[in-house]
């Protein structure tokens, strides 16, 4: 064990304890547990959603797979980017201005129907479980790396920090522990990426050229095509990766945590230049480690390139960059899979609970305990889950909930805002279509049946050859909510519509947060 | 204070009556002014990040070098990083006219 990094591990985790215990203090009321009051600054916020946003996959992957596959990696990082200008254009200030706790509240500001708002619900808990245990098997994979714990272990340290900072501190300790790991993720990165560009003596031309003969693949390093040969797939990725965002549900909440549409717009345009130049720091991550640590090392340590960010460090900086990188990886990992509890929670809690269940009636006090039982239960959950999903690979669980969120939630969102006859038939098939379609796909794809034991969960031949739904299932997410719109004998209450379309473009008559 | 008091009276009362709002002339003109900038951005951006992996899974085009071994496929990709700081910067331009029109119609609403 690796006893600096662990001292960094312990000082993460008591930061962090420190955020939730002081954001406990104000944590009494719903609008405190769902959304902090409402009270985060642009700047703040939007700090947040970077530090939601570049989660592990992000930090650890694309930077392994741009050591390992060179440009291929790169179009994750392309697509992750790109995807807010889709938020920043269409989805942020409609959203927080229909939308008070969850995504199924904007809906439900259109359809007021309960089996609305529940298969809102439904697609919000899926996608984040899904997201959670990708999270969890990757942090269990590398605590058991850096600290030499069992992968049971690893877990269940995650798990109970996460549970913590969501039920004591709700969305205010869980946007701090984001804030502050997205600096330290900055911080960490771009000291890295400085040191990398000046062992190519600060040349872009130089980097490129010396990275033809760094690895074993030669000058198709710097070619697209190593990892994806099926252009048909790849697309699909493409399409997933810049539309679902827009869709995840740990992002959507985050636009309820400012006050208005405007503070909403700067949040989401503060994070893409933070997440803009942290994916292009990813190049000198993935070009460092492949020159520096190497092809082989890389493999060894983790056959899908995860460890290849903290080996450069290692390399780079020695004991102490090292120890700093997987603690700020830890950190990463922490922030990310508490946004996702807080999400799933939220749409258990308010959506089910509190709309559903008790048709409104419940007390604040009664719908804040709900929201932390609702924690513990999602966290129990996707810990156990996590559990069995040891051995799966984390990447595909990652771009299945991309997928879905793209599939199910983002076509309902559009068409609540700008189609006039949408109505409730239209967004129930909508979503359930979009939700089942691309689980259904997974479920038949090469992600999960394969013919040779062990490369995939089930032995056998996939059905059909894309890894990755997005460009079968989006669409059909689209046509299901035109068609059941079409075929319902209910017309859309054109009323209601022009009051979407005001409270949607002014943001008029949506609710002040509470003042205490 | 002004302002929340206001905005109390507002909620206490009747709630507007929003389709008059909507065929109002500035609402009108606000959903105009969205529409021609936020759809023509949308198809162009959508357009321009699809065309580099439609390119790459199909052709080779972007292999050949640009700048030293720099292949035109990494120029393409910066392209795209400078394409949405950019279209962020505009939209921050247009949305702040958005907002004044948006103050108009709530006047107006008010009276």
């Amino acid at each position: 064990m690796n006893v600096l990094a662990f001292s960094l591990f312990l000082a993460i985790v008591g930061l962090t304890l420190i955020i939730t215990y002081a954001a406990s203090k104000r944590t009494k009321t719903t609008s405190d547990f769902y959304t902090a009051d409402g009270s985060l600054t642009g700047w703040q916020n939007g700090m947040a959603i970077a530090g939601d946003y570049m989660s592990a996959a992000s930090f650890l992957g694309i930077a392994g797979m741009v050591a390992l596959s060179g440009f291929d990696g790169f179009f994750y990082s392309i697509g992750f980017l790109v995807a807010y200008l889709v938020v920043l254009y269409i989805v942020a200030e409609p959203l927080r201005n229909l939308g008070k706790y969850t995504m199924a509240d904007m809906i439900a500001a259109r359809f007021n129907e309960k089996k609305v708002r529940g298969v809102a619900a439904l697609n919000t808990i899926t996608i984040s479980i899904f997201y959670m245990i990708a999270q969890l098997v990757g942090a269990g994979a590398l605590i058991h790396l850096l600290l030499g714990l069992d992968y049971v272990y690893s877990v269940l340290i995650v798990g109970v920090l996460m549970t913590v900072y969501v039920v004591f501190g709700g969305m205010t300790a869980t946007s701090w522990v984001q804030i502050v790991k997205a600096l330290l993720l900055m911080i960490g990165t771009f000291i890295i990426s400085i040191i990398v560009f000046s062992k190519f003596d600060f040349s872009l031309a130089k980097m490129f050229s010396e990275m033809k003969t760094a690895t074993p693949l030669g000058d198709s390093f710097l070619n697209p095509g190593n990892k994806f040969k099926n252009p048909l797939d790849m697309i699909s990725l493409n399409l997933a990766l810049v539309l679902g965002t827009a869709g995840l549900p740990h992002i959507l909440i985050r636009f309820f945590t400012v006050k208005d549409a405007i503070t909403a717009r700067k949040s989401v345009i503060y994070a893409t230049w933070i997440i803009g130049v942290f994916y292009i720091m990813t190049i000198f991550l993935g070009f460092g480690a492949a020159a520096f640590v190497g092809y082989d090392d890389i493999i060894k340590a983790n056959a899908a390139g995860n460890m290849a960010a903290p080996l450069l460090a290692q390399v780079l900086g020695g004991d102490f960059l090292f120890a700093f990188v997987s603690a700020v990886a830890f950190a990463t990992i922490l922030a990310v899979v508490a946004g996702l509890v807080l999400s799933a929670a939220s749409a258990f809690a308010h959506d089910f609970y509190s709309h559903i269940l008790r048709k409104g009636a419940a007390t604040e006090k009664e719908q804040v305990v709900a929201a932390r039982w609702a924690s513990i239960g999602v966290s129990i959950l996707s810990i156990i889950l996590a559990l069995f999903a040891q051995n799966m690979n984390v990447a595909f669980l990652v771009a299945l909930a991309f997928a879905v969120a793209a599939s199910a939630n983002l076509p309902i969102i559009l068409l609540t805002i700008f189609w006039k006859h949408f109505n409730t038939s239209g967004a129930v098939t909508g979503m359930l279509v979009g939700l089942f379609s691309s689980l259904f796909l997974v479920a038949i794809s090469p992600n999960v049946w394969a013919p040779e034991p062990g490369a995939a969960i089930f032995v056998g031949e996939p059905l059909i050859t894309l890894t990755n739904p997005g460009i079968i299932s989006i669409p059909l997410g689209f046509l299901a909510a035109f068609i059941g719109t079409l075929l319902s004998s209910k017309k859309a209450d054109e009323k209601k519509f022009d009051e979407i379309l005001v409270k949607a473009n002014t943001g008029m008559g949506i609710e002040e947060p509470v003042k205490h | 204070m002004n302002e929340n008091s206001l905005k109390k009276v507002n909620t206490a009362s009747s709630s507007p009556d929003y389709t008059e709002i909507v065929q109002s002339a500035s609402f009108q003109k606000l959903l105009k002014q969205k529409r021609n900038f936020i759809l023509p951005l949308s198809l162009f951006f959508l357009a321009f990040y699809f065309t580099l992996p439609i390119l790459t899974a199909y052709t080779t085009v972007l292999n050949k070098p640009a700048f030293a071994s720099m292949t035109w496929a990494w120029v393409f990709a910066f392209a795209q990083f400078v394409m949405t700081w950019t279209l962020c910067i505009l939209y921050t331009k247009r949305a702040s006219k958005f907002d004044e029109l948006v103050d108009t119609i709530k006047k107006e609403a008010a009276n």
